[in-house]
């Protein structure tokens, strides 16, 4: 199976690799997948408490070439965007745009998952309720 | 000059050896015969090669040419072993001994044979690979009709302890039959000295041509016969009908003999490659060899380097041909069941690769695997969220990872 030319430039250079102080108030943390199932994603956002933007985005990844690259977009996307617009990303948007295959959409999944985790952790620290 | 992309999947298949390439070309076109064909010279020009060939076959596991069936492959030869035993000994008994790291091609002759009604004991063997032989005698009942235990492990290249296991069965009197695919070519097996009863191979594995195998079928001593499983002109002494693949055939030949005579040597300097690619690799934090290194295949090492995952690790290494037994190469999730099945952790099954050096490796070739796996090794875990984590000293198995 051959990777997409998008798949392949985000694992050669990824974007936004690294760790945010997940102690921070304005900083949330989504780690989701697990290692026995080949794929671990740790998305983190650090949000501005003022406007409620998305200044920063880091990620981690433990998985194939197609989840690395779905969590290096995630990351690029979320920057600029407010947290609604945040929870608004849809993993078929990642689908579109990394041209993934049938058996990697899952990546795409956790990468969705990992976003709404990372906005839920946020707003938990804000005092807000969980968005489903 | 180094040549990329670079082979190390020599247990998937292996290049074919020149020498095998020009004896097989005659017989694609000038000597096209029919090997059955007994009335002109086309068809006995076709059975004398045909003929040449079972020798240089049976020489090279010390059998009688009139031992070997021609097969098209390892996965026909280990169908046509179990399901034909379990057909002819049917009167004898119904009950199966084998072992859950067998290739597929073992494991599901065994589940059809499962819903024919057949009896089927699935030994699990050491983290290292290795069977344990109490636990394979007390799987023996009256019933037991056949062991067929693997010769070399083609995910970890683990060497079965083949004298004592048919030394067993034929104190009880059970067949003994091997699939000896990563073996034979690599390692001297002798089907005599070994008591083996019946044995599966193939040509592609050895420097030959795909889609040619063999099963070998002891004659005397006990004297075996399998049920065919593909009727038709009955070829092969009725075991295996179809018109023989002369081409392939002579390649195959051409293959053992060649194999026969430069094995010995071959394996003394794959051993040494893959015993310095391993150290070095090894070097790398967190790196370990899975199965036993002492009872291995020369040309074999499977290493997992923690905390990678095997699918992310071969895309930092594209001009590299390896195996990973990480699932996400496969549309199932599920890894290796042969690193499973030793007991390995689901996430060290998922963080390794299987180098398999061949004959045309080279120097530089490991040189290159090196530098490059090491260097990809440490990219990926600068982005692995669970080396981060077992640097800060977390034990992963106590975190509530969230499944999907």
């Amino acid at each position: 199976m051959a990777y997409s030319e998008k798949v392949i430039d985000h694992y050669n250079n990824p974007r936004n690799i690294g760790t945010l102080n997940k102690d921070e108030k304005n900083v949330g943390t989504g780690l989701v997948g697990a290692p026995e199932c080949g794929d671990v994603m740790r998305l983190q956002i650090q949000v501005n408490e003022e406007n409620g933007i998305i200044e920063d985005a880091k990620f981690k990844t433990f998985g194939c070439g197609s989840a690395i690259a779905s969590s290096s977009l995630a990351t690029e996307w979320l920057k600029g965007k407010t947290v609604e617009e945040a929870m608004a990303i849809d993993n078929m948007d990642i689908v579109e745009e990394l041209a993934l295959p049938p058996v990697k959409i899952h990546c795409s999944v956790l990468a969705e998952d990992a976003i709404k985790t990372a906005i839920n952790d946020y707003r938990t620290k804000q005092g807000l309720e969980e968005i489903k | 000059m180094l040549n990329v992309p670079i082979y190390l999947d020599n247990n998937a298949t292996t290049p074919m050896d020149p020498r095998v390439l020009e004896a097989m070309l005659p017989y694609f076109n000038d000597k096209f015969g029919n090997a059955a064909s007994r009335n002109h010279a086309f068809g006995w020009n076709a059975e004398e090669a045909v003929d040449y060939a079972r020798e240089q076959v049976a020489k090279l596991i010390n059998a009688s040419p009139k031992e070997i069936i021609f097969t098209s492959g390892a996965t026909e030869s280990n169908n046509l072993a179990l399901k034909g035993i379990f057909e002819m000994y049917a009167r004898k008994g119904n009950h199966i001994i084998t072992v859950n790291t067998e290739h597929k091609a073992v494991l599901d002759s065994c589940k059809h044979i499962e819903k024919l009604g057949g009896k089927v004991t699935y030994l699990e063997p050491a983290v290292d690979g290795l069977i344990n032989l109490e636990d394979l005698e007390k799987a023996i009942t009256p019933e037991t009709i056949v062991i067929s235990v693997m010769y070399g492990n083609n995910e970890i290249g683990v060497l079965q302890p083949i004298e004592e296991i048919s030394a067993i069965a034929r104190k009880h009197g059970i067949l003994f039959h091997s699939d000896a695919t990563q073996a034979v070519g690599k390692v001297p097996v002798d089907v005599q000295a070994q008591n083996i009863d019946l044995m599966s191979f193939t040509a592609h594995k050895m420097y030959g041509p795909k889609g040619v195998g063999a099963l070998y079928v002891r004659r005397k001593n006990p004297r075996v016969k399998v049920t065919a499983q593909v009727d038709g002109g009955g070829h092969e002494r009725g075991m295996r009908s179809g018109t023989l693949n002369v081409p392939g055939i002579v390649g195959f030949g051409k293959a053992c003999e060649l194999c026969m005579n430069e094995m010995e040597e071959e394996a003394k300097k794959l051993s040494k490659m893959r015993d310095r690619l391993e150290a070095e690799l090894l070097k790398v934090e967190e790196s370990y060899v899975n199965g036993s290194v002492e009872h291995r295949l020369p040309h074999v090492t499977n290493i997992s380097f923690k905390h990678v995952e095997g699918e992310g690790l071969m895309m930092g290494i594209k001009d590299l041909a390896v195996s990973s037994g990480s699932a996400c190469t496969s549309a199932s999730l599920e890894p290796s069941y042969v690193l499973k099945n030793l007991g390995l952790d689901d996430d060290l099954a998922h963080s390794s690769l299987r180098f398999g050096l061949g004959r045309f490796t080279t120097d530089e070739e490991i040189d290159y695997a090196i530098d490059h796996v090491s260097k990809a090794v440490n990219k990926l875990r600068d982005m692995s969220p669970l080396w981060e984590m077992f640097k800060e000293g977390i034990d992963l198995k106590t975190v509530e990872w969230q499944e999907h």
